[in-house]
């Protein structure tokens, strides 16, 4: 498996060229129906060796099925799934060289954390001691060393989701999966853990595909991120890629957030454009040419903290709006700002505090607002 | 604690009253010298005079013993059957014909105990004159049909049980390696282990008091206890009967009040410790 071009080329946005970049997992046109519904619609991705794939996507769009199928729980209705080069559609779960960390971590009830963690290497008729070592040395890697007799109802949220990894690693996959490997943890167990479950990756070299709706947990952990709609991919790519580069006005949407504008093509250089917008009462000006035919309904998106709002008029004769402000959120660090412009439209702006004493902005006040022309992305999907 | 309510802790009163003193009374008068049920024996009693006549009746003794055989095996077929119908109607989904076959599991249940026994009867009797099996009938016919009518118990039990289970915990084993066979001895069967276990206590109950299936079935040198008691009681009520009922219902209060402290422990004890396990996470 070393025709990666396809993918590469798919990826619209200079990909990292950093080394590892052979797949090890390839999914080939990959369907899943259920009866009459489908969950899964020809889904091709390439994941590459040793990196932290994360599927991105609101509820019900079908990752824990994708997930479920290269575990082998669930058969593809169409297409193939390769792993290091093997055709491992048809193979059982119990014999590919996979493990799976489950969303509920389904650990065994009626055995020790020893006996969980050891319950892979035993299928596996690995001798007695081999066997103590090995659990010993995954209990360190998870920081539960003296928590071997103890059942999984003795153990805490967070505890659990430990023994959960390290009944996963055990076997010492090549691929591991999660799905959502986090989401029963509260914020700040949570955000520890991100980093922890990093930190194991990077020192066992394992492939991991983790599932996610959680979009910030996408961005802290992924090497590479596919975001999923309606059973779809949408679009692959690095976190930046993600967020600075969206193909499609519904992974600008889904990620963080964004000022979207549906808008026309007036000039269309190679080397700039300008898009007009009714909802702006204005023409935005693009210092990058794009990739649509002229005629083509685009949209422009805009993040809220690429925008410049301040109270008199910017030196700058384009990519300038003016409105009222409707609505202002204090938060600390920033402050969000909801502009209403003339054409009744609202912009969303954040600003950063960086000032404790700030020329503050008040409800109702006439602001002007512009952007650098990079900073707009224009989407044709 | 809260005060009751005069006419509520009457009417408490007597509907335990109503529930116990016929037990108690048998009881007290198992202890009684007197041949005359009714009549209190005020100069010999108390005495163990039916308990001694009780040891030394072979009659009952082998009924009790036959009794006990049927319902151990009884209620051990009916376990194994019981699971298997039982993870059929759970694991294999909407397969065609599942609402007819979940009917006809749980029909028994339902279905008067007289037919059941006059239908088992038929059955048996035309499969002798068919293939000359089961030869005559015994002991080997009334476990044969309290098999049937238990198991239905049994489904009812354990598929509560196995609907309520995590899946995950199954496919999390496959997922390390165990074959689904392995899966279901290794995870699977000692996560529902308490289910089947009172379902067979339930089967062995239902068996061991059975007196209508079994006054059809079965043959007659096999009469089972609760056959005898009835026999014996048509004839006139007669002391050691009382003495055989207080062991019975000795036997069966030890063993539900043993089982229940049993059960209140442990889970006072997890709970214990769940709490600790989660203070310590907040530390
Ligand atoms: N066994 C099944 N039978 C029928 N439909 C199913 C089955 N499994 C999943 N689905 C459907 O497929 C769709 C995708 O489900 P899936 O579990 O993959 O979503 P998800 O992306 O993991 O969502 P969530 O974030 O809520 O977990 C859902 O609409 C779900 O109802
Ligand atoms: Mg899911």
């Amino acid at each position: 498996m070393t025709t990666d071009s396809g993918a590469a080329s798919r990826d619209s946005r200079p990909a990292s060229t950093e080394a590892g970049r052979d797949t090890y997992v390839r999914i080939d046109r990959v369907t899943k129906k259920f009866g009459a519904f489908t969950a899964v619609r020809q889904v091709s991705l390439d994941i590459r060796r040793g990196e932290i794939f994360c599927l991105l996507g609101g509820s019900g769009c079908g990752k824990t099925t994708l997930l479920r199928m290269l575990a082998g729980f669930e058969q593809p209705t169409e297409g193939r799934l390769y792993i290091d080069g093997v055709d491992v559609t048809d193979v059982p779960p119990y014999e590919r060289p996979v493990n799976m960390m489950f969303q509920s971590y389904a650990l065994f009830p009626h055995m020790s954390v020893f006996e969980n963690v050891a319950f892979g290497l035993k299928q596996d008729r690995v001798p007695k001691a081999e066997i103590r070592d090995r659990v010993a040395e995954m209990l360190a890697l998870v920081q539960l060393q003296d928590y071997g007799a103890r059942k999984p109802h003795q153990l805490s949220g967070g505890q659990r989701q430990r023994v959960a990894l390290a009944r996963a690693l055990a076997k010492r996959p090549k691929l591991l999966l999660l799905d959502e490997p986090l989401g029963a943890l509260d914020k700040k167990l949570r955000e520890r853990t991100q980093f922890e479950l990093v930190g194991i990756q990077e020192k066992l070299g394992v492939t991991f595909v983790i599932v996610t709706h959680d979009q910030e947990e996408a961005m802290v952990l992924g090497t590479r991120i596919g975001v999923m709609h309606a059973g779809e991919i949408l679009q692959v790519g690095t976190p930046t890629d993600i967020y600075e580069y969206p193909t499609s006005r519904y992974v600008a949407d889904f990620i963080g957030s964004v000022n979207l504008y549906e808008g026309r093509i007036v000039e269309d250089e190679p080397d700039h454009v300008r898009i007009e917008v009714p909802d702006m009462a204005t023409t935005v000006y693009v210092d990058h040419g794009i990739a649509a035919p002229p005629t083509a309904e685009v949209a422009v998106a805009i993040r809220p903290e690429k925008i410049h709002i301040t109270p008199y008029k910017p030196l700058e004769a384009e990519n300038v709006v003016r409105g009222t402000i409707q609505e202002i959120a204090y938060l600390g660090d920033n402050s969000r700002y909801v502009v209403r412009l003339d054409t009744g439209k609202v912009v969303r702006v954040t600003r950063p505090n960086v000032y404790r004493h700030d020329e503050r902005l008040a409800w109702d006040d006439s602001v002007w607002m512009h952007w650098h022309p990079s900073s707009i992305v224009v989407v044709t999907r | 604690m809260r005060k009751l309510s005069p006419l509520v802790l009457a009417m408490l009163v007597l509907g335990f009253a109503f529930l116990y003193l016929p037990i108690l009374a048998m009881i007290v008068y198992s202890f009684n010298a007197s041949r005359l049920v009714t009549v209190w024996d005020a100069a010999n009693s108390p005495t163990l005079k039916w308990y001694g006549e009780l040891f030394a009746n072979d009659q009952i003794l082998e009924a009790a013993r036959l009794s006990f055989e049927i319902a151990a095996l009884t209620a051990t077929g009916a376990v194994v059957l019981g699971t298997l119908a039982a993870f059929a109607l759970v694991r294999y989904g909407a397969f065609g014909g599942r609402a007819l076959f979940t009917g006809l599991t749980t029909a028994p249940m339902v279905l008067p105990e007289v037919i059941t026994g006059l239908s088992l009867l038929l059955l048996f009797v035309a499969l002798e004159s068919m293939i000359g099996w089961p030869a005559g009938r015994g002991q080997l016919t009334t476990t044969i049909a309290h098999v049937t009518f238990t198991a239905a118990y049994v489904v009812v039990v354990v598929q509560s049980r196995l609907a309520t289970m995590d899946r995950s915990l199954e496919e999390a084993a496959m997922d390390l390696g165990a074959r689904p066979w392995k899966v279901f001895f290794v995870v699977t069967l000692p996560i529902i282990a308490p289910a089947i276990a009172s379902g067979w206590l339930l089967a062995f109950i239902l068996s061991w008091d059975d007196v209508v299936i079994a006054s059809f079935v079965s043959g007659p040198g096999s009469t089972t206890l609760p056959m005898l008691i009835f026999s014996k009681v048509r004839l006139g009520v007669s002391p050691d009967i009382n003495a055989l009922a207080t062991i019975l219902v000795l036997i069966v209060s030890t063993v539900v009040v043993g089982l229940g402290l049993l059960l209140y422990r442990r889970e006072r004890q997890r709970q214990r410790e769940v709490r600790a396990a989660v203070a310590a996470d907040s530390r």
